[in-house]
């Protein structure tokens, strides 16, 4: 799993069979220093609850689609959680 | 499976129902060598590593589930080793 930023969301008009009602998301992938790295994705939302803004980790393959309620549906990536706190060992103790 | 230096912990309530309860750690992917590549994974623990231990990583899913013992779970990358030591015979 990978760290993003979830930058907006997308909503489509026409969706394969057994995606309909799932919440598309685009997500800027992050560094662990939660630099964006690499081109935004659209990820499906397992969680249901997250929105712009937010720092998320998701999932990419097979196991993108497992997530999810329909488990055999043709997608990428998939948010897994909403990250309250990263907490890097060589950072200073507040 | 890959080696990885644990350099951080996730904090999430918010998740998957799998991942209720399971410690997520931010490792770091390492060369042979031991040095940092740059990049990074987010993996459960399935051994009780810890902060700064280099670690063995599988980061394929059937594998992953099999030590969950739950063919459902959404997951791929899992630590399974606590590495103490590489020797290198050959490098070219």
């Amino acid at each position: 799993m990978l760290l993003g930023k979830v930058i907006g969301t997308l909503t489509p008009c026409v969706v394969y069979k057994g995606l309909e009602g799932v919440p598309m998301l685009l997500v800027q992938p992050l560094d662990k220093n939660q630099n964006p790295t690499g081109n935004t994705i659209v990820a499906a939302d397992s969680t249901r609850m997250a929105g712009t803004d937010e720092l998320i980790y998701y999932e990419g393959g097979r196991e993108a689609a497992m997530a999810l309620e329909t488990t055999f549906v043709p997608v990428d990536a998939t948010i897994i959680g909403i990250v309250d706190d990263v907490k890097l060992d060589n950072e200073e103790v507040e | 499976m890959i080696l990885g230096r644990i350099s951080g912990l996730i904090v999430s309530t918010i998740n998957h129902e799998f991942y209720d309860n399971k410690r997520l750690l931010l490792v770091d992917r390492l060369t042979v060598e031991g040095k940092p590549t740059g990049k990074y994974i987010i993996a459960i623990d399935s051994v009780g590593a810890g902060a700064g231990e280099t670690v063995l990583i599988i980061d394929e899913g059937n594998s992953a589930r099999q030590i969950v013992e739950d063919s459902t779970a959404p997951l791929r990358s899992i630590i399974v080793g606590i590495v103490d030591q590489t020797t290198i015979q050959s490098f070219q």
